[in-house]
Protein backbone atom coordinates (compact mmCIF):
# COMPACT_ATOMS: atom_id res chain seq x y z
CA UNK A 1 0.00 0.00 0.00
CA UNK A 2 1.28 3.27 -1.45
CA UNK A 3 -0.55 5.83 1.52
CA UNK A 4 0.75 9.01 -0.04
CA UNK A 5 0.28 7.96 -3.42
CA UNK A 6 -3.60 7.07 -2.28
CA UNK A 7 -4.03 10.52 -0.76
CA UNK A 8 -2.72 12.41 -3.34
CA UNK A 9 -4.56 10.42 -5.65
CA UNK A 10 -7.40 11.45 -3.44
CA UNK A 11 -6.85 15.37 -3.35
CA UNK A 12 -6.92 15.01 -7.32
CA UNK A 13 -9.94 12.83 -7.48
CA UNK A 14 -11.97 15.38 -5.16
CA UNK A 15 -11.51 18.31 -7.60
CA UNK A 16 -13.89 16.58 -9.33
CA UNK A 17 -16.37 16.26 -6.74
CA UNK A 18 -18.16 20.00 -7.71
CA UNK A 19 -18.63 19.04 -10.91
CA UNK A 20 -20.16 15.72 -10.09
CA UNK A 21 -22.45 17.14 -7.56
CA UNK A 22 -23.04 19.71 -9.34
CA UNK A 23 -24.17 17.57 -12.69
CA UNK A 24 -25.98 14.93 -10.49
CA UNK A 25 -28.22 17.99 -8.12
CA UNK A 26 -28.71 20.12 -11.22
CA UNK A 27 -30.56 16.94 -13.50
CA UNK A 28 -32.15 15.45 -10.66
CA UNK A 29 -33.66 19.05 -9.66
CA UNK A 30 -34.57 19.82 -12.98
CA UNK A 31 -35.60 16.49 -13.85
CA UNK A 32 -38.07 16.28 -10.93
CA UNK A 33 -39.84 19.05 -11.71
CA UNK A 34 -40.35 17.47 -15.50
CA UNK A 35 -41.56 14.03 -13.88
CA UNK A 36 -44.13 15.85 -11.86
CA UNK A 37 -45.43 17.37 -15.19
CA UNK A 38 -45.07 14.16 -17.32
CA UNK A 39 -46.88 12.17 -14.35
CA UNK A 40 -49.61 14.53 -14.25
CA UNK A 41 -49.84 14.51 -17.94
CA UNK A 42 -49.94 10.59 -17.84
CA UNK A 43 -52.64 10.72 -14.99
CA UNK A 44 -54.43 13.60 -17.13
CA UNK A 45 -57.10 10.97 -18.90
CA UNK A 46 -56.83 12.89 -21.78
CA UNK A 47 -55.07 10.97 -24.38
CA UNK A 48 -53.44 14.03 -26.20
CA UNK A 49 -51.27 14.25 -23.39
CA UNK A 50 -50.77 10.78 -22.02
CA UNK A 51 -49.55 9.26 -25.58
CA UNK A 52 -46.92 11.88 -25.94
CA UNK A 53 -45.23 11.45 -21.75
CA UNK A 54 -46.03 7.67 -22.23
CA UNK A 55 -44.17 7.44 -25.39
CA UNK A 56 -41.42 9.80 -24.00
CA UNK A 57 -41.35 7.69 -20.95
CA UNK A 58 -40.48 4.25 -23.28
CA UNK A 59 -38.05 6.36 -25.27
CA UNK A 60 -35.77 7.23 -22.43
CA UNK A 61 -36.07 4.36 -19.92
CA UNK A 62 -35.75 1.84 -23.13
CA UNK A 63 -32.54 3.39 -24.25
CA UNK A 64 -29.04 3.53 -22.94
CA UNK A 65 -27.73 6.62 -21.09
CA UNK A 66 -24.39 6.55 -22.91
CA UNK A 67 -26.10 6.41 -26.28
CA UNK A 68 -28.26 9.61 -25.11
CA UNK A 69 -25.18 11.44 -24.16
CA UNK A 70 -23.42 10.48 -27.65
CA UNK A 71 -27.05 11.40 -29.81
CA UNK A 72 -27.03 15.07 -27.95
CA UNK A 73 -23.71 15.77 -27.80
CA UNK A 74 -22.13 13.98 -31.28
CA UNK A 75 -25.48 13.72 -32.97
CA UNK A 76 -26.79 17.05 -32.89
CA UNK A 77 -23.31 18.62 -33.64
CA UNK A 78 -23.38 17.11 -36.96
CA UNK A 79 -26.48 18.88 -38.50
CA UNK A 80 -25.61 22.57 -40.10
CA UNK A 81 -29.51 23.80 -38.61
CA UNK A 82 -28.32 23.08 -35.04
CA UNK A 83 -24.96 24.65 -35.37
CA UNK A 84 -26.78 27.84 -37.16
CA UNK A 85 -29.23 27.90 -34.72
CA UNK A 86 -29.53 30.02 -31.41
CA UNK A 87 -29.22 26.40 -29.63
CA UNK A 88 -25.64 26.30 -30.27
CA UNK A 89 -24.12 28.34 -27.57
CA UNK A 90 -25.65 26.03 -25.24
CA UNK A 91 -24.69 22.54 -27.53
CA UNK A 92 -21.71 23.39 -28.16
CA UNK A 93 -20.60 23.31 -24.56
CA UNK A 94 -20.42 19.57 -23.14
CA UNK A 95 -21.49 20.46 -19.89
CA UNK A 96 -24.86 21.35 -20.90
CA UNK A 97 -25.19 18.48 -23.24
CA UNK A 98 -24.20 16.12 -20.71
CA UNK A 99 -26.65 17.92 -17.98
CA UNK A 100 -29.44 17.77 -20.68
CA UNK A 101 -29.24 14.38 -21.67
CA UNK A 102 -28.88 13.38 -17.09
CA UNK A 103 -32.00 15.23 -16.70
CA UNK A 104 -34.06 13.94 -19.63
CA UNK A 105 -33.08 10.34 -19.00
CA UNK A 106 -34.07 10.65 -15.11
CA UNK A 107 -36.97 12.28 -15.30
CA UNK A 108 -38.15 9.68 -17.52
CA UNK A 109 -37.64 7.29 -14.36
CA UNK A 110 -38.51 9.65 -12.15
CA UNK A 111 -42.30 10.20 -13.73
CA UNK A 112 -42.83 6.63 -12.93
CA UNK A 113 -41.45 6.86 -9.49
CA UNK A 114 -43.79 10.00 -9.08
CA UNK A 115 -46.93 8.68 -10.86
CA UNK A 116 -47.05 5.67 -8.63
CA UNK A 117 -46.52 7.47 -5.49
CA UNK A 118 -49.69 9.68 -6.76
CA UNK A 119 -51.61 6.38 -7.63
CA UNK A 120 -51.02 5.68 -3.94
CA UNK A 121 -52.46 8.49 -2.33
CA UNK A 122 -55.75 6.33 -0.64
CA UNK A 123 -58.62 7.39 -2.65
CA UNK A 124 -60.60 7.87 0.97
CA UNK A 125 -58.19 10.39 2.11
CA UNK A 126 -59.32 12.10 -1.91
CA UNK A 127 -62.90 11.72 -0.94
CA UNK A 128 -62.81 13.30 2.45
CA UNK A 129 -60.84 16.30 1.70
CA UNK A 130 -63.54 17.05 -1.35
CA UNK A 131 -66.29 16.12 1.21
CA UNK A 132 -64.40 18.92 3.06
CA UNK A 133 -65.14 21.22 0.15
CA UNK A 134 -61.15 21.51 -0.90
CA UNK A 135 -60.66 23.17 -4.19
CA UNK A 136 -58.73 20.53 -6.94
CA UNK A 137 -55.61 22.89 -6.41
CA UNK A 138 -56.35 22.80 -2.35
CA UNK A 139 -56.29 19.08 -2.64
CA UNK A 140 -53.75 18.30 -4.50
CA UNK A 141 -51.27 20.83 -2.50
CA UNK A 142 -52.54 19.75 0.87
CA UNK A 143 -53.34 15.92 0.78
CA UNK A 144 -52.31 14.27 -2.67
CA UNK A 145 -48.49 15.64 -2.85
CA UNK A 146 -47.48 15.47 0.69
CA UNK A 147 -49.20 12.44 0.63
CA UNK A 148 -47.81 11.66 -2.92
CA UNK A 149 -44.16 12.80 -1.48
CA UNK A 150 -43.91 10.41 1.47
CA UNK A 151 -44.54 7.32 -0.76
CA UNK A 152 -41.68 8.99 -3.88
CA UNK A 153 -38.86 9.32 -1.43
CA UNK A 154 -37.74 5.57 -1.14
CA UNK A 155 -37.41 5.69 -5.02
CA UNK A 156 -36.82 9.39 -5.83
CA UNK A 157 -33.22 8.39 -3.04
CA UNK A 158 -32.56 5.15 -5.38
CA UNK A 159 -33.02 7.62 -8.14
CA UNK A 160 -30.29 10.49 -6.84
CA UNK A 161 -27.86 7.36 -6.11
CA UNK A 162 -28.14 6.28 -9.46
CA UNK A 163 -27.69 9.49 -11.01
CA UNK A 164 -24.33 10.28 -9.11
CA UNK A 165 -23.05 7.21 -10.42
CA UNK A 166 -24.53 8.19 -13.64
CA UNK A 167 -22.49 11.34 -13.75
CA UNK A 168 -19.37 9.24 -14.19
CA UNK A 169 -20.57 8.74 -17.80
CA UNK A 170 -20.21 12.42 -18.27
CA UNK A 171 -16.26 12.07 -18.76
CA UNK A 172 -16.94 10.16 -22.41
CA UNK A 173 -17.78 14.07 -23.84
CA UNK A 174 -14.57 15.42 -22.04
CA UNK A 175 -16.15 16.12 -18.93
CA UNK A 176 -13.37 15.68 -16.03
CA UNK A 177 -15.69 14.93 -13.26
CA UNK A 178 -14.27 12.17 -10.72
CA UNK A 179 -14.00 9.34 -13.06
CA UNK A 180 -13.26 11.75 -16.10
CA UNK A 181 -9.77 12.66 -13.66
CA UNK A 182 -9.05 9.55 -12.40
CA UNK A 183 -8.99 7.76 -16.19
CA UNK A 184 -6.67 11.12 -16.90
CA UNK A 185 -4.53 10.01 -13.77
CA UNK A 186 -4.69 6.22 -14.78
CA UNK A 187 -3.16 7.38 -18.08
CA UNK A 188 -0.23 9.55 -16.36
CA UNK A 189 0.86 6.67 -14.05
CA UNK A 190 -0.84 3.58 -15.32
CA UNK A 191 -1.77 2.35 -11.99
CA UNK A 192 -5.19 1.47 -12.05
CA UNK A 193 -6.00 -0.26 -9.29
CA UNK A 194 -4.79 2.37 -6.64
CA UNK A 195 -6.40 5.14 -8.86
CA UNK A 196 -10.46 3.40 -9.49
CA UNK A 197 -10.20 2.22 -6.02
CA UNK A 198 -9.89 5.70 -4.30
CA UNK A 199 -12.66 6.82 -7.37
CA UNK A 200 -14.78 4.01 -5.79
CA UNK A 201 -14.36 5.50 -2.38
CA UNK A 202 -14.93 9.02 -3.34
CA UNK A 203 -18.85 7.81 -5.35
CA UNK A 204 -19.04 5.45 -2.20
CA UNK A 205 -18.56 8.54 0.51
CA UNK A 206 -21.18 10.65 -1.30
CA UNK A 207 -23.75 8.40 -2.05
CA UNK A 208 -23.49 7.32 1.73
CA UNK A 209 -24.01 10.91 2.60
CA UNK A 210 -26.86 11.13 0.22
CA UNK A 211 -28.55 8.07 1.59
CA UNK A 212 -28.01 9.20 5.24
CA UNK A 213 -30.01 12.70 3.83
CA UNK A 214 -32.80 11.00 2.61
CA UNK A 215 -33.27 8.55 5.33
CA UNK A 216 -33.29 11.91 7.27
CA UNK A 217 -35.90 13.71 5.00
CA UNK A 218 -37.98 10.48 5.51
CA UNK A 219 -38.28 10.48 9.10
CA UNK A 220 -38.80 14.44 9.05
CA UNK A 221 -41.95 13.83 6.68
CA UNK A 222 -43.22 10.56 8.69
CA UNK A 223 -44.31 12.28 11.97
CA UNK A 224 -47.84 10.68 11.99
CA UNK A 225 -46.27 7.07 11.92
CA UNK A 226 -44.26 7.75 15.00
CA UNK A 227 -45.26 7.38 18.07
CA UNK A 228 -45.83 10.58 19.86
CA UNK A 229 -43.68 11.90 21.97
CA UNK A 230 -44.16 11.18 25.77
CA UNK A 231 -44.68 14.06 27.58
CA UNK A 232 -43.52 14.85 31.09
CA UNK A 233 -47.49 14.70 33.02
CA UNK A 234 -47.60 17.88 35.10
CA UNK A 235 -47.90 17.15 39.17
CA UNK A 236 -50.72 16.56 40.71
CA UNK A 237 -53.23 17.20 38.00
CA UNK A 238 -55.04 13.69 36.75
CA UNK B 1 -10.73 -36.22 -4.86
CA UNK B 2 -12.49 -33.86 -7.28
CA UNK B 3 -10.63 -31.32 -5.31
CA UNK B 4 -7.45 -32.23 -5.83
CA UNK B 5 -8.23 -32.81 -8.98
CA UNK B 6 -9.44 -29.12 -9.44
CA UNK B 7 -5.82 -28.05 -7.35
CA UNK B 8 -3.91 -30.05 -10.17
CA UNK B 9 -5.72 -28.41 -12.63
CA UNK B 10 -5.57 -25.20 -11.45
CA UNK B 11 -1.74 -25.39 -11.10
CA UNK B 12 -0.79 -26.94 -14.01
CA UNK B 13 -3.17 -24.30 -15.76
CA UNK B 14 -1.32 -21.27 -13.92
CA UNK B 15 1.97 -23.07 -14.79
CA UNK B 16 1.26 -23.01 -18.33
CA UNK B 17 0.69 -19.45 -18.03
CA UNK B 18 3.37 -18.39 -16.28
CA UNK B 19 5.20 -20.58 -18.89
CA UNK B 20 3.58 -18.82 -21.78
CA UNK B 21 4.36 -15.35 -20.11
CA UNK B 22 7.61 -16.28 -19.66
CA UNK B 23 8.94 -17.98 -22.33
CA UNK B 24 7.20 -19.03 -25.41
CA UNK B 25 8.03 -17.09 -28.22
CA UNK B 26 6.46 -18.69 -30.81
CA UNK B 27 3.24 -17.69 -29.93
CA UNK B 28 2.37 -13.75 -29.60
CA UNK B 29 -0.49 -11.94 -28.94
CA UNK B 30 -0.29 -8.55 -30.38
CA UNK B 31 -2.39 -5.60 -29.64
CA UNK B 32 -3.51 -2.55 -31.24
CA UNK B 33 -6.25 0.25 -31.44
CA UNK B 34 -7.57 -0.59 -34.60
CA UNK B 35 -8.56 3.23 -34.63
CA UNK B 36 -5.85 5.10 -35.76
CA UNK B 37 -5.70 5.31 -39.46
CA UNK B 38 -3.80 4.43 -41.48
CA UNK B 39 -1.21 3.10 -38.66
CA UNK B 40 -3.87 0.42 -37.69
CA UNK B 41 -7.83 1.03 -37.95
CA UNK B 42 -11.00 -1.33 -38.08
CA UNK B 43 -12.45 -2.24 -41.45
CA UNK B 44 -16.23 -2.13 -41.57
CA UNK B 45 -16.13 -6.08 -41.79
CA UNK B 46 -14.16 -6.10 -38.37
CA UNK B 47 -11.05 -7.02 -39.38
CA UNK B 48 -7.84 -4.92 -38.87
CA UNK B 49 -5.87 -3.09 -40.96
CA UNK B 50 -2.95 -0.36 -41.83
CA UNK B 51 0.23 -0.27 -41.79
CA UNK B 52 1.36 -1.35 -38.63
CA UNK B 53 -0.94 -5.03 -39.16
CA UNK B 54 1.17 -5.52 -42.12
CA UNK B 55 4.18 -4.47 -40.00
CA UNK B 56 3.67 -6.91 -37.29
CA UNK B 57 2.59 -9.87 -40.01
CA UNK B 58 6.27 -9.41 -41.35
CA UNK B 59 8.06 -9.27 -38.04
CA UNK B 60 6.05 -12.34 -37.00
CA UNK B 61 7.14 -14.20 -40.44
CA UNK B 62 11.18 -13.06 -39.73
CA UNK B 63 10.57 -13.93 -36.10
CA UNK B 64 9.08 -17.50 -37.41
CA UNK B 65 6.22 -16.92 -34.60
CA UNK B 66 2.29 -17.45 -35.09
CA UNK B 67 1.04 -14.12 -33.92
CA UNK B 68 -2.67 -13.31 -32.73
CA UNK B 69 -3.59 -9.49 -33.53
CA UNK B 70 -6.47 -8.55 -31.39
CA UNK B 71 -8.34 -4.79 -30.91
CA UNK B 72 -7.54 -2.53 -27.93
CA UNK B 73 -8.69 0.14 -26.32
CA UNK B 74 -5.92 2.52 -25.98
CA UNK B 75 -6.32 3.71 -22.50
CA UNK B 76 -5.61 0.90 -20.36
CA UNK B 77 -3.56 -0.61 -22.65
CA UNK B 78 0.40 -0.97 -21.06
CA UNK B 79 -1.51 -2.03 -17.73
CA UNK B 80 -3.57 -4.56 -19.61
CA UNK B 81 0.06 -5.92 -20.94
CA UNK B 82 1.47 -6.14 -17.71
CA UNK B 83 -1.62 -7.74 -16.66
CA UNK B 84 -0.50 -10.75 -19.40
CA UNK B 85 -3.90 -10.11 -21.70
CA UNK B 86 -1.44 -9.95 -24.81
CA UNK B 87 2.48 -10.13 -25.09
CA UNK B 88 3.06 -6.92 -27.36
CA UNK B 89 1.42 -3.24 -28.16
CA UNK B 90 2.02 -2.05 -31.78
CA UNK B 91 -0.05 0.51 -31.86
CA UNK B 92 2.06 3.81 -33.02
CA UNK B 93 3.42 4.31 -29.43
CA UNK B 94 6.12 6.25 -28.44
CA UNK B 95 8.99 5.78 -25.68
CA UNK B 96 8.30 8.31 -22.80
CA UNK B 97 9.89 7.88 -19.54
CA UNK B 98 6.67 7.18 -18.00
CA UNK B 99 5.70 4.81 -20.12
CA UNK B 100 9.10 2.91 -19.87
CA UNK B 101 8.78 3.16 -16.11
CA UNK B 102 6.42 0.23 -16.86
CA UNK B 103 7.22 -1.50 -19.81
CA UNK B 104 10.18 -2.11 -22.29
CA UNK B 105 10.50 -1.00 -25.72
CA UNK B 106 11.81 -2.41 -28.81
CA UNK B 107 13.72 -0.44 -31.07
CA UNK B 108 11.92 1.96 -32.87
CA UNK B 109 10.17 1.51 -36.13
CA UNK B 110 9.33 4.88 -37.54
CA UNK B 111 8.96 8.31 -36.44
CA UNK B 112 6.93 10.59 -37.77
CA UNK B 113 5.96 13.95 -35.79
CA UNK B 114 3.16 15.48 -34.08
CA UNK B 115 1.32 18.20 -36.04
CA UNK B 116 -2.05 20.88 -35.43
CA UNK B 117 -5.69 20.59 -37.41
CA UNK B 118 -7.59 23.32 -37.18
CA UNK B 119 -9.95 25.05 -39.35
CA UNK B 120 -9.95 27.00 -43.01
CA UNK B 121 -10.99 30.29 -42.80
CA UNK B 122 -10.07 30.29 -38.46
CA UNK B 123 -6.82 32.26 -39.04
CA UNK B 124 -4.89 30.22 -36.70
CA UNK B 125 -2.75 29.32 -40.07
CA UNK B 126 -2.10 33.34 -40.04
CA UNK B 127 -1.08 32.80 -35.83
CA UNK B 128 0.99 30.26 -36.34
CA UNK B 129 3.19 31.36 -39.14
CA UNK B 130 5.95 29.17 -38.52
CA UNK B 131 6.65 25.87 -40.35
CA UNK B 132 9.52 23.83 -39.25
CA UNK B 133 9.93 21.10 -37.55
CA UNK B 134 11.15 20.81 -33.93
CA UNK B 135 12.81 18.12 -32.17
CA UNK B 136 11.49 19.00 -28.45
CA UNK B 137 14.13 16.03 -26.93
CA UNK B 138 17.39 18.13 -28.36
CA UNK B 139 18.22 21.31 -25.92
CA UNK B 140 18.38 23.73 -28.35
CA UNK B 141 17.18 27.29 -28.36
CA UNK B 142 14.85 27.03 -30.88
CA UNK B 143 13.12 24.69 -29.46
CA UNK B 144 12.59 26.06 -26.62
CA UNK B 145 11.42 29.43 -28.21
CA UNK B 146 8.99 28.11 -30.86
CA UNK B 147 7.09 26.48 -27.58
CA UNK B 148 7.07 30.24 -25.88
CA UNK B 149 5.85 31.97 -29.68
CA UNK B 150 3.19 29.01 -29.94
CA UNK B 151 1.75 29.86 -25.95
CA UNK B 152 1.12 33.47 -27.01
CA UNK B 153 -0.38 32.62 -30.33
CA UNK B 154 -3.15 29.98 -28.87
CA UNK B 155 -3.69 31.90 -25.82
CA UNK B 156 -7.63 31.23 -24.78
CA UNK B 157 -7.85 28.40 -27.27
CA UNK B 158 -9.89 25.69 -26.98
CA UNK B 159 -7.52 22.41 -28.28
CA UNK B 160 -8.80 18.58 -28.13
CA UNK B 161 -6.28 16.18 -27.52
CA UNK B 162 -6.25 12.15 -27.54
CA UNK B 163 -6.22 11.43 -23.94
CA UNK B 164 -2.19 9.79 -22.90
CA UNK B 165 -1.06 10.32 -26.27
CA UNK B 166 2.97 12.01 -26.77
CA UNK B 167 0.68 15.16 -28.22
CA UNK B 168 -1.45 15.33 -25.03
CA UNK B 169 1.55 15.12 -22.89
CA UNK B 170 3.35 18.32 -24.86
CA UNK B 171 0.55 19.91 -24.48
CA UNK B 172 0.26 19.35 -20.86
CA UNK B 173 4.02 20.31 -20.48
CA UNK B 174 3.70 23.43 -22.62
CA UNK B 175 0.51 24.77 -23.40
CA UNK B 176 -1.28 24.29 -20.49
CA UNK B 177 -1.75 27.79 -19.20
CA UNK B 178 -2.80 29.34 -22.96
CA UNK B 179 -4.64 26.86 -23.92
CA UNK B 180 -8.29 24.80 -22.51
CA UNK B 181 -7.47 21.41 -22.77
CA UNK B 182 -10.16 19.20 -24.02
CA UNK B 183 -8.93 14.94 -24.03
CA UNK B 184 -10.91 12.71 -26.03
CA UNK B 185 -10.42 8.66 -26.25
CA UNK B 186 -9.92 8.50 -29.88
CA UNK B 187 -8.54 10.85 -32.27
CA UNK B 188 -11.97 10.74 -34.25
CA UNK B 189 -14.59 12.23 -31.75
CA UNK B 190 -11.99 14.89 -31.40
CA UNK B 191 -11.61 16.01 -35.28
CA UNK B 192 -15.59 15.47 -35.52
CA UNK B 193 -15.74 18.15 -32.36
CA UNK B 194 -13.10 20.50 -34.69
CA UNK B 195 -15.26 20.37 -37.50
CA UNK B 196 -18.49 20.76 -35.42
CA UNK B 197 -16.33 23.89 -33.99
CA UNK B 198 -16.60 22.85 -30.21
CA UNK B 199 -12.08 22.91 -30.21
CA UNK B 200 -10.15 25.19 -32.31
CA UNK B 201 -7.52 23.19 -33.03
CA UNK B 202 -6.33 19.34 -32.15
CA UNK B 203 -2.39 17.85 -31.96
CA UNK B 204 -2.11 14.45 -33.21
CA UNK B 205 0.79 12.32 -35.22
CA UNK B 206 1.12 14.30 -38.63
CA UNK B 207 0.27 11.29 -40.78
CA UNK B 208 -2.85 10.26 -39.05
CA UNK B 209 -3.81 13.76 -39.80
CA UNK B 210 -3.13 13.36 -43.39
CA UNK B 211 -5.25 10.33 -43.27
CA UNK B 212 -8.47 12.35 -41.87
CA UNK B 213 -8.00 15.00 -44.42
CA UNK B 214 -8.39 12.92 -46.97
CA UNK B 215 -12.30 12.59 -45.86
CA UNK B 216 -14.62 14.77 -47.52
CA UNK B 217 -16.06 15.75 -44.55
CA UNK B 218 -13.03 17.06 -43.03
CA UNK B 219 -12.50 19.05 -46.14
CA UNK B 220 -12.81 22.67 -43.89
CA UNK B 221 -9.92 21.48 -42.09
CA UNK B 222 -5.95 22.33 -42.59
CA UNK B 223 -2.56 21.42 -40.95
CA UNK B 224 -1.39 24.72 -39.17
CA UNK B 225 2.09 25.51 -37.82
CA UNK B 226 5.31 23.96 -36.73
CA UNK B 227 5.15 20.33 -36.31
CA UNK B 228 6.93 18.68 -32.98
CA UNK B 229 9.09 15.07 -32.68
CA UNK B 230 8.32 14.61 -29.39
CA UNK B 231 9.71 10.99 -28.90
CA UNK B 232 12.57 8.73 -30.09
CA UNK B 233 10.18 7.14 -32.52
CA UNK B 234 7.19 4.55 -32.06
CA UNK B 235 8.26 1.00 -30.68
CA UNK B 236 7.12 -2.36 -29.92
CA UNK B 237 5.99 -2.14 -25.79
CA UNK B 238 6.78 -5.25 -23.70
CA UNK B 239 6.14 -6.77 -20.75
CA UNK B 240 10.39 -5.99 -19.17
CA UNK B 241 10.51 -9.77 -18.15
CA UNK B 242 10.07 -10.64 -21.46
CA UNK B 243 13.45 -9.99 -22.75
CA UNK B 244 14.17 -12.83 -25.30
CA UNK B 245 10.76 -11.56 -27.32
CA UNK B 246 12.08 -7.92 -26.95
CA UNK B 247 15.72 -9.49 -28.97
CA UNK B 248 13.77 -11.19 -31.27
CA UNK B 249 11.27 -8.09 -32.36
CA UNK B 250 14.62 -5.92 -32.65
CA UNK B 251 16.14 -8.38 -34.68
CA UNK B 252 12.96 -8.45 -36.94
CA UNK B 253 12.68 -4.78 -36.67
CA UNK B 254 16.54 -4.34 -37.83
CA UNK B 255 16.33 -6.27 -40.33
CA UNK B 256 12.62 -4.71 -42.19
CA UNK B 257 14.83 -1.41 -41.81
CA UNK B 258 17.85 -3.02 -43.37
CA UNK B 259 16.49 -4.92 -46.80
CA UNK B 260 13.97 -1.49 -47.16
CA UNK B 261 10.75 -3.63 -46.32
CA UNK B 262 10.54 -1.07 -43.75
CA UNK B 263 10.66 1.58 -46.24
CA UNK B 264 8.44 0.55 -49.05
CA UNK B 265 5.91 -0.58 -46.41
CA UNK B 266 5.52 3.03 -44.65
CA UNK B 267 5.94 4.58 -48.18
CA UNK B 268 2.88 2.75 -49.15
CA UNK B 269 0.90 3.78 -46.05
CA UNK B 270 2.34 6.97 -45.57
CA UNK B 271 3.52 8.60 -48.90
CA UNK B 272 6.37 9.83 -47.55
CA UNK B 273 9.10 7.10 -46.00
CA UNK B 274 9.06 7.35 -42.20
CA UNK B 275 11.02 4.41 -41.54
CA UNK B 276 14.02 4.20 -39.21
CA UNK B 277 17.62 4.77 -40.72
CA UNK B 278 19.69 1.98 -38.88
Amino acid sequence: MDIPFLYETLLKLLTGVPLTLQLASSSVGLGAILAVMLALARLSGLRLLIWPASFYVFIFRSTPLLVQIFLIYHGLGQFHAVRASFLWPILREPYWCALIALTLNTAAYACEIVRGALLSVPPGQIEAARACGMSPFTLYRRIVFPLALRHALPGYGNEFILMIKSTALASIITLMEVTGLAAELISESFRAIEILIVAAATYLFINFTITRLVLWAEYTLSADLRPPPVTQRQGGSL
Amino acid sequence: MIRNTILATALSLAGLCGEALAQDTTHIRIATEGAYAPWNYTLPDGTLAGYEIDLAQELCKRMKAQCEIVAQNWDGMLPALNAGKFDAIIASMGVTPERAEVAAFSDPYSTAPNAFLALKGSGLAEALPWHDKFDLRDKAAGSKEIVGKLDAALKGKVLGIQGSTTAGKFVDAYLKDAVTVRSYKTQDEANLDLVAGRIDLTMANITVLAETLKRPDMAVAELVGPTFVLASGTSVALRKSDTALKDKFNAAIHDVNADGFNKALTERWFGVDISVKN
